[in-house]
């Protein structure tokens, strides 16, 4: 397109960068929040006890995904992290 | 034939009202006033023909208005400093904070200029008075306002005196081995954040 021609004109004609270096981890495909959740957990795991149960127990997730198809809904997938009864 | 079009959107356009003019001039946010709570003439207007009840209220009128950035610098910088499950620090004045942004360790003052850092996993201190109160931070991100108010936003943040240091040295070797033994580019970031993390955390521990 005729109009990129003006974009980057700083950095080209000043040789300013004009955006920080890509930071490792998204240059290997992941995520900010991906990474920022690896290192949360990362720190959780460091904790000590009881604070580490409480933290890691604060986290435990359930939830279903159900996906629908032809207007009905069909068996819901379930992720939890309590104990199954 | 759209070659000049960059420089034909760039020329000023002759404004067609006040309102206009100062809406395409619009300083940087960290300038603005707060919003009006209430639009005056609407209560006017609702007064005169309905005395006997209150105007409606907006959605805008029940927020607290920004503090105004004081004509002088401030003694004291207030503080919020929230995780996603509890709010640490609410609007506490304190005297400086020094966070671990990834630019470095960013020592804010009040009267700091309007920033806004990312965080890496590091130790961050808020210090008032004598009192030094030290947080490891996992990541997030700091804005700070040009009414010296601070707004710390961590994923995860632990005093460090809850932070075991066995656990991190087995950690520390753990993932040094992993970095080695990585195959992918992705197990090699995974463990590549192992290492950073533990390492901060170590640092935290002993520094």
């Amino acid at each position: 397109m005729d109009i990129m021609w003006d974009l980057g004109r700083r950095e080209r004609e000043e040789g300013v960068k004009m955006s920080a270096p890509m930071p490792f981890w998204r240059a290997a495909g992941m995520t900010y929040i991906t990474y920022s959740n690896i290192c949360a957990n990362l720190v959780r795991n460091c904790l000590k006890e009881p604070h580490k149960a409480e933290a890691l127990n604060r986290e435990k997730v359930h939830f279903a995904i159900s996906t629908w198809k032809d207007g009905k809904a069909e068996k819901p997938v379930i992720r939890s992290d309590l104990a199954e009864d | 034939m759209f070659r000049h079009a960059a420089k034909l959107l760039r020329r000023p356009v002759p404004t067609t009202s006040p309102a206009a003019s100062a809406v395409s001039r619009r300083p940087f946010s960290s300038d603005l006033p707060a919003a009006e709570t209430a639009d005056p003439a609407f209560v006017e207007a609702w007064k005169k023909l309905i005395p006997n009840i209150d105007p409606p209220k907006t959605p805008l009128s029940f927020m607290q208005p920004r503090p105004a950035t004081p004509a002088s610098i401030p003694t004291k910088l207030t503080v919020n400093f929230v995780l996603p499950y509890a709010s640490e620090l609410s609007a506490k004045e304190v005297d400086m904070v020094i966070v671990p942004a990834t630019t470095g360790q960013l020592g804010v003052l009040p009267g700091h200029v309007p920033t806004i850092a990312e965080l890496r996993p590091g130790l961050m201190s808020v210090h008032d008075g004598n009192d030094v109160t030290k947080y490891f931070v996992s990541s997030g991100f700091a804005f700070i306002h040009a009414n010296s108010f601070a707004d710390i936003i961590a994923v995860e943040a632990v005093p460090i005196d809850r932070i075991d240091a066995n656990l991190v040295q087995k950690g520390l070797a753990e993932f040094t081995q992993k970095v080695n033994s990585a195959s992918t580019d992705l197990e090699k970031a995974e463990a590549q954040i192992g290492v950073d993390v533990h390492s901060a955390l170590n640092s935290a521990l002993t520094g």
